[in-house]
């Protein structure tokens, strides 16, 4: 179901020589090879770990403590709603539920079959003077309603189809 | 003149003697501060906050952490310290799955002892734990995360001692625990299965993997034959849990509780470890005197072994290409005794009584195993399994009167003896090379020069001309090391004894959970008495080795001892290291060179 990519050990190799194959970088080296998958593959955890000369579990530990790295490939839209407390109070999990259910996803599935869209919860954005908020693709909507915010993901999924088309 | 530093500890005036933290202090001063994160062999890791102490100025700290200074005044067991302790317990508990009864670690589990002392008869929280899975996958530990606190005690251990980082914490806050990496099974990882992670685990989160029950079988089975061979180190430490001091033998009471137990015949693993001393000097002073494959590291630990043979494969050539002594007692065992005692292969079971948790994945070698199945050591029961079994047969151990080994697998000399020691292998061999290479009778067994307890020690000593320089190494991280310096082709040593255990097999994963440098010292002191007290001391005097060489195996290192007493080692890199193979390099080339005993066999090493 979810499709893993095939980790390409030249482009690892060539972010850790950019960090100077330093161990205390290692998150550092995580973010980037995170921005080439859009995820941590095993195995490029695997590869980083051999070469920074680290135990597997210690980079396993340190990638699965920040919440900001993932461990399953992630869709190619991410949607990250805001459920601080400023936008929890302002309705973000009707919006939550919105958005699932259009999509088809639950709490335990939050990656669509066809890898289109991940969406997740953030603990807060720092932008509670819009709550609720969400980022989609990194690209910050304030103030949403439910019925906005599947409006917004129905855009993105038409314009995928015109790009596909082309 | 200078004054002595002290400060005030319960309102009692105690010297600062250099002391790295307040809490050893306050331990000096004889009052007992509860931990479990603590261990002083480790780094401090200050996350259980069970040792926390109200300083004078500075409110409440955790003693492990704070630098102990002149003047400073202490309290330890205020109203509020005592209660806050006492919520840290139930929190735990809170989150443990409490089924002590069945714990492998109750009665020596930190957290049921702590809860008892510190007067917690109720946990006040709902009780958060949620079943998670138990790891029986590795053959020598069983990892049960249901009873983690968290303490990082064996993520230290692993990383710092044995410089290997098999486990570690993963995840965070409520969803965190210690597991290998990617949260795989512990024998898909580099676990090499030392067990000392169970060794200062303060709960049953680790522990030796359970083989009684196997046992037990066998014992009421009508048509086995059972016979077992007990370690060096078992002798040093089984008494620790019948309520002898540290340091207190009961080679006598052992075998007299083995045979109770309804063991046929009882042998002494020293023997085998005679034979060991014989096969692996031979080997030495060869390549010694060829000039081939030295360093020659020695074989006798299987969690060494198999360190080697995953991290330093290219350096595999470099050990001895002997059995270990557990391993050597099966062959010999299969060997002999099915004629000596009339039965059949099939119905001979050998049992292994090990401080050790790693010979039990050593007696599971497919290497170790014959075609139709019959394994040379049957089962390996740890020290703790064999005071389980006391127990549940209801031997009165402590009043025993003492029994002898069985002959011929039980005669052993005092060489064998100091296996269960750091540095024991290496005197063990120099009684024996020495007196070889120098054709002389020895003056003095003793070689002092090899005892002690730095984690790397150097030994030279001239041989009639020849240099001899050896290195004795406990501890993975310091084997690390040397390898590293021998890949380097930095290091002119010929011989290096390596131990995986901080201070030996005395110290194994399999042994009562000690208590600390102290326990571990005053067991390897007991082995070097035992010693003393055998009348032979060299393993070229056993008259019951040399007889197996005269009836049974032939020449020293001759074909059928190298069929028997030898082994080889695989690359075990690529199995464990996806990365390795995806870096498009070519596997590492195999050794080419061959053990001369193996130059019979072809056998690449």
């Amino acid at each position: 179901m979810t499709a893993t990519v095939t980790c390409d050990y030249a482009k690892v190799q060539s972010i850790l020589d950019g960090h100077g194959n330093d161990p205390a970088r290692l998150i550092s080296i995580l973010q980037a090879v995170q921005a080439e998958y859009r995820y941590l593959p095993e195995e490029a955890l695997a590869y980083v770990a051999e070469a920074l000369n680290l135990p597997p579990a210690r980079v396993y530990g340190v990638a699965t403590f920040y919440a900001h790295f993932a461990l399953e490939p992630k869709g190619r839209h991410v949607v990250k709603l805001c459920d601080g407390t400023a936008c929890h109070v302002r309705g973000s999990m009707p919006i939550l539920e919105a958005i699932r259910k259009r999509l088809g996803l639950t709490g335990e599935k939050v990656t669509t079959d066809d890898m289109a869209f991940t969406v997740e919860t953030v603990s807060c954005l720092g932008a509670c003077g819009l709550a609720p908020a969400v980022v989609i693709d990194e690209e910050v909507h304030g103030q949403v309603t439910p019925e906005q915010a599947v409006t917004l993901i129905e855009a993105i999924i038409e314009k995928d189809k015109e790009a596909s088309h082309v | 003149m200078k004054t002595q530093d002290t400060l005030i500890v319960d309102g009692r005036e105690v010297a600062i003697e250099g002391e790295p933290n307040l809490l050893e202090l306050i331990r000096k001063a004889g009052i007992e501060i509860p931990t479990f994160c603590y261990h002083s062999e480790l780094s401090v890791y200050g996350a259980c906050r069970l040792c926390l102490v109200d300083i004078e100025g500075r409110g409440i700290q955790a003693s492990c952490s704070a630098r102990p200074e002149s003047g400073m005044v202490v309290r330890t067991r205020t109203q509020e310290i005592r209660e806050m302790r006492k919520i840290s317990v139930e929190l735990l508990l809170a989150n443990h799955d409490m089924d002590c009864p069945t714990c492998p670690k109750s009665r020596s589990c930190k957290l049921q002892d702590l809860a008892h002392k510190l007067g917690v008869d109720k946990v006040r929280f709902k009780r958060t734990h949620k079943p998670k899975p138990v790891d029986h996958s590795s053959p020598c530990l069983t990892r049960d995360p249901n009873k983690c606190v968290l303490c990082g005690d064996c993520v230290r251990a692993c990383y710092e001692i044995q410089g290997i980082g098999a486990i570690d914490f993963v995840g965070r806050g409520t969803s965190n625990q210690v597991m290998p990496a990617f949260g795989k099974d512990l024998n898909q990882v580099e676990c090499v299965g030392c067990g000392q992670c169970a060794a200062v685990c303060p709960t049953g989160a680790l522990s030796p993997k359970r083989e009684v029950n196997q046992v037990w079988r066998d014992l009421e089975n009508p048509a086995k034959t059972v016979v077992v061979q007990i370690a060096p180190a078992v002798r040093a430490g089984l008494g620790e849990f019948f309520g002898s001091e540290a340091g207190a033998t009961c080679t006598g009471k052992t075998v007299a509780a083995l045979k109770a137990l309804g063991f046929d015949q009882v042998y002494d693993t020293c023997f085998a470890a005679d034979l060991t001393v014989i096969e692996e000097a031979n080997e030495f002073i060869q390549r010694k005197t060829a000039g081939e494959r030295l360093p020659q590291f020695t074989s006798c630990c299987p969690a060494w072994v198999k360190f080697t043979e995953q991290f330093y494969p290219e350096l595999r050539h470099h050990l001895s290409t002997c059995r270990s002594p557990q391993q050597m007692f099966g062959s010999m065992a299969r060997e002999l005794l099915p004629n000596m005692l009339g039965v059949k292969n099939e119905d001979l079971v050998v049992v292994s009584i090990m401080p050790c948790t790693a010979k039990k994945f050593e007696a599971k070698l497919d290497k170790f195993i014959d075609a139709d199945g019959v394994a040379d050591v049957d089962h390996v029961v740890t020290t703790q399994g064999l005071a389980r079994m006391i127990e549940e047969a209801g031997i009165d151990f402590a009043n025993l009167p003492p029994e002898s080994f069985d002959m011929p697998m039980g005669f052993r000399t005092g060489a064998g003896i100091l296996f269960g020691a750091s540095g024991g292998v290496s005197e063990a061999v120099l009684r024996y090379a020495v007196e070889k290479i120098s054709d002389m009778p020895l003056p003095s067994v003793d070689f002092h020069q090899t005892r002690g307890e730095e984690g790397i020690r150097e030994v030279n000593l001239e041989v009639n001309g020849m240099m001899l320089k050896l290195c004795i190494v406990h501890g993975l991280a310091n084997a690390r090391t040397i390898a590293e310096q021998v890949k380097a082709g930095q290091c002119d040593y010929d011989l290096i004894e390596v131990m995986t255990c901080p201070g030996g097999c005395v110290a194994g994963a399999g042994q009562p959970v000690s208590i600390g440098r102290q326990t571990i010292r005053q067991r390897a002191q007991a082995l070097y008495n035992n010693d003393k007290t055998v009348q032979i001391h060299k393993s070229q005097d056993n008259f019951e080795v040399a007889r197996c060489y005269s009836d049974c195996l032939g020449d020293v290192g001759g074909d059928k001892a190298h069929k028997l007493l030898h082994t080889h080692y695989q690359n075990r890199r690529a199995v464990i290291n996806q990365a390795n193979s995806c870096k498009g390099a070519p596997a590492l080339a195999p050794t080419q060179a061959t053990c001369a005993a193996c130059e019979k066999c072809g056998a690449a090493v």
